[in-house]
């Protein structure tokens, strides 16, 4: 088991909620700060290393799925400890082997400072390589959603999608999304927070009330 | 700097921009004018801003006198 010698530091996590940690750092689309994506929404994700199988089948996934998330007013943001060189040589084998283009940039995270601030390097797993990591990222820059996939297993996109839509759902409209939520479905109505508020759920037109707790309604389409 | 190449001359994107710039815009507004990702036109202009190319004012870019030489020098 790794133990932490006394008085070494440990780096501090990003925490739900909290601002995301800024950073500068160069990338196929040269060089990119966080605060270039202010004022929109960005899924941060990390990938194990360039030229492997399941990092190439998410990367063409990422591409699928990248036109959807741009209407839902998202970028996407690559990172691995590969150099910029490597990236490049890896994004243009997968458009000649598979046809499809990466529209975003991905971060050459060589000295491992991002990758770092992030927390996306698991040693149990790997001490040379980033997990499979998501970062979801408001406008605001606070961290919305994470996610962390093992080496050994692919994302699933329409899962990151869905998160999306459940994310901007609940700013948009005030509301919670119950488990396998899709766009469309009824949407959780915050419970009351005080003994009259509750005593008056039953009683709010248009929501379904199963009991005070628990209550659902459509949202305007 | 990678919007200024080593010899001077300029990458596309950054020629784009400074000559969008021959009106004053936003970062937006010229996002919306090239239809480039904002994150795009952000860090170019950071970079043409820190070549003395373009200055910022209240949010918005616009070219200086060396910017707009570079700008009437372009093919």
């Amino acid at each position: 088991m790794d133990t932490v010698a006394p008085g070494a530091s440990v780096p501090c996590l990003p925490r739900l909620g909290q601002p995301a940690p800024g950073f500068q750092a160069e990338t196929t689309h040269g060089t990119l700060r966080l605060e270039d994506f202010k004022g929109g929404w960005l899924i941060l994700f990390s990938h194990p290393a360039d030229f492997t199988p399941v990092c190439t089948t998410e990367f063409i996934e990422f591409a699928r799925i990248a036109p959807e998330l741009r209407r839902r007013g998202v970028e996407l943001l690559g990172l691995s400890i590969d150099s910029t060189y490597s990236h490049i040589a890896w994004v243009r084998n997968i458009e000649q082997h598979f046809k499809v283009t990466i529209p975003f940039p991905v971060i050459a995270d060589l000295n491992k400072e991002v990758a770092t601030l992030y927390g996306m390097i698991m040693p149990g797993e790997s001490k040379t390589e980033t997990s499979r990591c998501v970062f979801v990222i408001d406008p605001n820059q606070i961290i919305r959603a994470m996610i962390y996939y093992p080496l050994t297993t692919g994302r699933n996109m329409a899962e990151i999608l869905r998160l999306v839509d459940a994310l901007q759902t609940t700013d948009k409209h005030g509301v919670a999304t119950p488990a396998n939520w899709r766009p469309g479905d009824q949407v959780i109505v915050p419970p009351p927070k005080t003994i009259e508020a509750a005593a008056e759920r039953a009683k709010t037109p248009g929501i379904v009330c199963t009991d005070w707790y628990f209550a659902k309604k459509d949202l305007p389409k | 700097m990678p919007c200024v190449k080593p010899d001077g001359t300029l990458e596309p994107m950054a020629q784009a921009i400074i000559r969008a710039l021959r009106s004053p815009r936003t970062a937006e507004g010229v996002c919306e004018h090239l239809r480039l990702p904002l994150y795009r036109v952000r860090s170019t202009m950071r970079e043409l801003a820190e070549a003395a190319l373009v200055a910022e004012t209240n949010g918005v870019y616009a070219l200086t006198d060396t910017g707009r030489t570079r700008v009437e020098a372009l093919p």
